[in-house]
């Protein structure tokens, strides 16, 4: 019907848009949530038009408007960015379907700014992922921040108050001090801000200023939460739990480390990175945040911190993949992206149907609730081995591939960090699952039946689940968790142009 | 250019002039501000056709009176002096179109008149100052502004008489910075035999050795740099800013300081040469450690105020820092980022003032204690307010981002440790101004508002100028054409040496 390229403009417009609508609808709650799930069906529509020209191996490129002579606000779609826009915009239609469930079942306040800001959020996320050059990526990454502000302060109270603080002032910071200089550097060194195939730097910087680009880059990307700047994670779990699955397990989080993957891909370029050794640092800080973001979950009895933690964990294996520099590991960090978003956000929307159903968020009142709440439960259960990566579920595949590259680049140590990690994801998460089903409810007191005489303590009658909108959703995609192992083929054969030079 | 565009050099300063005196004859509230108004509005128009002028034709030379140069006084317009008629034309008609409502509450109906004359004169002495080629006659339109500056000053005596001290300071510190002025002016004249701006450049090279020379530059750059605000000669600004009345505020903070930096710039790299300034004297030895000082200074004495108007002065010295900073990188990258941070910090620190303004219209105060919750109140002036801010910290897609761009390149291409420090000094400034911004943010959305207190936003004749403001700063921040492209070419004229 349009042309790639204004596909790839209506992708940012779209949710404008809806945006602009959702304000409108302010006093009509029933059009409001409608004009919401309307643009997001639409967006994603969308964005899966251009898919098909980017597997044909067509970048479509949109200068937006010239910024400063020689720096443009510019898009450039590449099977990178097609994927997580893919993966963000596909969610935003379960996460709305969630949001109205969640919101209602609370009766929260201030709904229509929550829809407003949820619409920009996307379209920055959108943004970032379209970018073709830094300045457009910086340009959308601080719009990102700065929409999701009011979301995770939704509340108005202290607490609301001190994680938007965190939350912006890490950022923020890390955002203007580090990676803009990185960005202005860059473009004194180079002439140029674009995303290239290959990388910019060769041949521009020294060994040396490279180590540095790459530390102002790596922790200037704060959405990346590389330890020891992960604080602003944990503290936007304050925010309503669907903002926590859309945004903070998938469109903020990703947007970091996608950013992560372009500017190693697109600005270092693996084999430059790879041939001076830049990243080794790089290598050991992902590693130790991987272990040390697990085991700070083992320590949460909050549900949704513990998932805060266990998403740094997850983010660092990207980070990981990226400074191992081989084509590889950046598949498996890719992979990741993906596979990662699908797992979390089951998680995290069967937090938000348990806080709605029962008003739990401690993991040690969380005892026999797999009875009353089974789908929920399940559903918890699947996503949970997505993330710890077992078979047949997509998030096996990611951590296979990592584990591929540090077989072939000899780290053996990151092997064995890789393997530490995935059972102590198994201590973190299968213990909630375990809890729910084995447990008896809290308050109750479970009589010892003989040995061959049990009884099944499941019961029709017993069955309280969230609102109907609230199980849906985590139901939906897990499933698509267990999809996914069956389309990780296809997800690489897209990328691995870009891996090649 | 024939007719009366061949007067237009003449006629941008002669135009306020003339009608200062006539406002003072008339009496009311809508007929002094709607001339006022007016002759801004065609000064405005002047300065933009003089713009294309300079810039499709190249400089203008207008002779005073039919007298030639040097004896006669020679208006020069050249691609910095017309891109610093625009800024303070345009800055001026905007917060004009907002002055009628606001300085009928803050000013007494009996000296309407009389600020309105004195708002002229200070327009006067602004693009007098600009447009000028002769140095005696910078004094001279110095004077003009500043005389009308602290009547303007004293005039938010009807709300805080504390503006009296105010104007009474900086009358005090203000005559100083003038005198230095003068006697730098008289030493040159003594040397060289003459005021013509251009005749002293060509004859400097004949006198930099000497002493009186040097003498006069100390004096210039001091004298400019007490009008200038720069740290620590800033004493007079914060105390200024936050008792005058609001539009006032407004105006000086978009236009009063630059026009320093605008003198600055001309005696630096017009009269005395760059290479003479930078290379011979290192005057660089002393603007850059002031500079950078200023501006992390004041971002950190900012953060503590608890009066948004004077948070906002703080952060305009910061900001002066900032230009001063580019001038003394002595390279073109840099002069251009000072002179682009003019026009973006003009735009948006007046904005930032007038939303402030219209707070203090509805409620009566600018203290932080009082606005509790005022983003609940107005939400759509304390939203001007928030993107604003976000200008200050230099959020992309807000001219902020545009200047600090340019700074950072302009210290990184000195490619020296030097340089690396100052972007991290850059960075923390940026930092401080997120502390600062955020501190008021948080009191106008997480505060609840006080018992009874009135939801009613501020009235349209405010909070539609306010707004022009706030959008036109975006639009400069994303097509950067007009700002940007202006400065390059003004960079590029000064560093290709004398006119």
């Amino acid at each position: 019907m349009f042309s790639v390229e204004t596909h790839v403009i209506l992708a940012l417009l779209i949710p404008l848009a809806g945006a602009i609508g959702i304000a409108l609808a302010n006093s009509a709650p029933n059009i409001r949530e409608t004009v919401t799930l309307v643009t997001s069906v639409l967006l994603c529509l969308n964005v899966f038009n251009i898919l098909p020209a980017v597997l044909n191996g067509i970048e479509p490129t949109v200068t937006l408007i010239q910024i400063m002579p020689e720096v443009a606000l510019m898009f450039r779609v590449e099977p990178l960015g097609m994927t997580f826009a893919c993966v963000a915009s596909s969610l935003w239609i379960i996460n709305s379907v969630y949001s109205i469930g969640y919101m209602r079942g609370n009766k929260e306040a201030k709904q229509t700014s929550f829809y407003v800001c949820f619409a920009i959020a996307i379209a920055a996320t959108m943004g970032v992922a379209f970018s073709g050059n830094l300045l457009t990526l910086f340009v959308f990454y601080e719009a990102l921040t700065l929409s999701t502000y009011p979301l995770v302060t939704h509340k108005g109270n202290a607490d609301a108050l001190k994680g938007g603080r965190i939350y912006l002032g890490i950022l923020i910071s890390t955002s203007i001090g580090l990676l803009l200089p990185a960005i202005i550097w860059v473009w004194t060194l180079t002439g140029t801000v674009d995303f290239v195939k290959g990388g910019i730097l060769d041949g521009h910087a020294s060994a040396l200023i490279t180590g540095v680009l790459l530390f102002l880059f790596m922790y200037g990307i704060g959405k990346a939460a590389l330890m020891p700047i992960h604080r602003w994670l944990p503290a936007a779990m304050v925010a309503p739990t669907p903002v926590s699955a859309l945004l903070h397990a998938v469109a903020v989080v990703k947007a970091g480390v996608f950013s992560v993957l372009k500017v190693v891909i697109y600005i270092f370029g693996i084999d430059f990175l790879y041939e001076t050794g830049a990243a080794e640092w790089l290598t050991w800080v992902a590693a130790y945040t991987l272990i040390a973001a697990s085991v700070v979950a083992l320590t949460k009895d909050n549900l949704k911190a513990r998932l805060a933690y266990s998403t740094v964990s997850q983010l660092a294996y990207v980070v990981l993949a990226a400074s191992m520099a081989t084509s590889m590991a950046v598949a498996g960090g890719a992979l990741q992206i993906v596979m990662h978003a699908f797992g979390k956000i089951t998680l995290f929307f069967c937090a938000g149907a348990i806080y709605t159903a029962v008003h739990k968020t401690e993991i040690s009142d969380m005892r026999g609730l797999g009875r009353q709440m089974p789908i929920t439960f399940i559903a918890f259960f699947i996503g949970a081995l997505s993330i710890i990566g077992l078979p047949p579920l997509g998030g096996s595949w990611s951590k296979f591939y990592i584990m591929v590259a540090a077989a072939e680049t000899g780290e053996l140590y990151v092997m064995a960090v890789l393997l530490i990690s995935s059972l102590l994801n198994i201590a973190y998460l299968l213990p909630i699952v375990a809890r729910g089903f084995f447990y008896p409810p809290l308050g109750q007191v479970e009589e010892r039946a003989p040995v061959g005489r049990e009884t099944s303590d499941f019961s029709w009658s017993n069955i309280k689940e969230a609102p109907i909108l609230c199980v849906i959703p985590p139901a939906l995609t897990a499933t698509a968790c267990i999809i996914l192992f069956f389309l990780a083929d296809p997800i690489f054969k897209m990328i691995e142009p870009i891996l090649t030079p | 250019m024939t007719g009366l565009s061949s007067q237009f050099a003449a006629l941008v300063v002669v135009l306020p002039l003339m009608f200062a005196p006539i406002c003072a004859l008339l009496r009311g509230r809508t007929l002094p501000w709607a001339i006022t108004t007016i002759v801004s509005a065609l000064s405005f128009y002047v300065s933009i056709e003089l713009v294309i002028a300079v810039n499709t034709g190249g400089p203008i030379s207008y002779h005073m009176g039919g007298w030639a140069p040097p004896w006669g006084i020679e208006y020069l317009v050249d691609p910095l002096s017309s891109y610093m008629l625009l800024i303070i034309s345009g800055i001026s008609t905007g917060v004009l179109i907002y002055a009628r409502d606001s300085i009928a509450q803050e000013v007494a109906d009996k000296h309407l008149g009389l600020f309105f004359t004195a708002y002229l004169l200070g327009l006067t002495g602004m693009l007098g100052i600009c447009i000028t080629g002769d140095a005696f006659n910078i004094f001279v339109f110095l004077e003009v502004m500043s005389l009308a500056s602290y009547v303007l000053i004293a005039m938010g005596e009807k709300y805080d008489r504390r503006a009296l001290t105010a104007a009474f300071q900086y009358l005090i510190i203000g005559s100083v910075g003038a005198t230095f002025f003068l006697i730098g002016v008289g030493l040159l004249y003594m040397m060289t035999g003459t005021l013509n701006i251009a005749d002293i450049a060509s004859r400097f090279s004949e006198i930099e050795d000497t002493r009186p020379a040097r003498a006069a530059v100390a004096f210039l750059v001091i004298g400019i740099g007490i009008k200038l605000a720069l740290f620590p000669f800033h004493v007079w600004l914060p105390n200024a800013y936050s008792y005058a009345p609001t539009i006032v505020t407004a105006f000086f903070a978009g236009t009063a300081t630059k026009v320093s930096v605008y003198l600055l710039i001309r005696f630096i790299f017009t009269v005395f040469d760059p290479e003479f300034a930078f290379g011979i004297i290192q005057l660089k030895d002393i603007l850059m450690p002031l500079a950078v000082l200023g501006f992390l200074s004041m971002s950190a004495v900012a953060i503590f105020q608890t009066n948004i108007k004077r948070l906002l002065a703080y952060s305009s010295v910061a900001q002066l820092g900032y230009m001063a900073l580019g001038i003394a990188l002595a390279s073109e990258a840099g002069l251009t980022a000072a002179i682009v941070h003019m026009f973006n910090h003009a735009v948006v620190k007046t904005g930032l003032f007038l939303s402030v303004g219209g707070m203090f219209f509805m409620v009566g105060s600018v203290y932080l204690k009082d606005l509790a919750g005022i983003g609940k109140r107005m939400p759509i002036t304390t939203f001007g307010f928030v993107l604003g801010g976000l200008a200050l910290i230099g959020v992309p897609l807000t001219p902020g981002f545009i200047s600090k761009w340019y700074l950072v390149v302009a210290a990184l291409e000195t490619n020296s440790n030097l340089g690396y420090a100052l972007v991290v000094a850059i960075m923390m400034s940026s930092l401080m101004a997120v502390i600062y911004i955020w501190r008021v943010v948080e009191v106008a959305y997480f505060r609840s508002p006080p018992e009874g207190a009135e939801h009613k936003e501020a009235p349209l004749s405010l909070l539609v100028p306010c707004w022009m403001f706030i959008l036109g700063s975006f639009y400069f921040g994303i097509d950067t054409t007009v700002n940007v492209g202006l400065a390059e070419t003004a960079a590029a004229f000064l560093m290709g040496g004398a006119p």
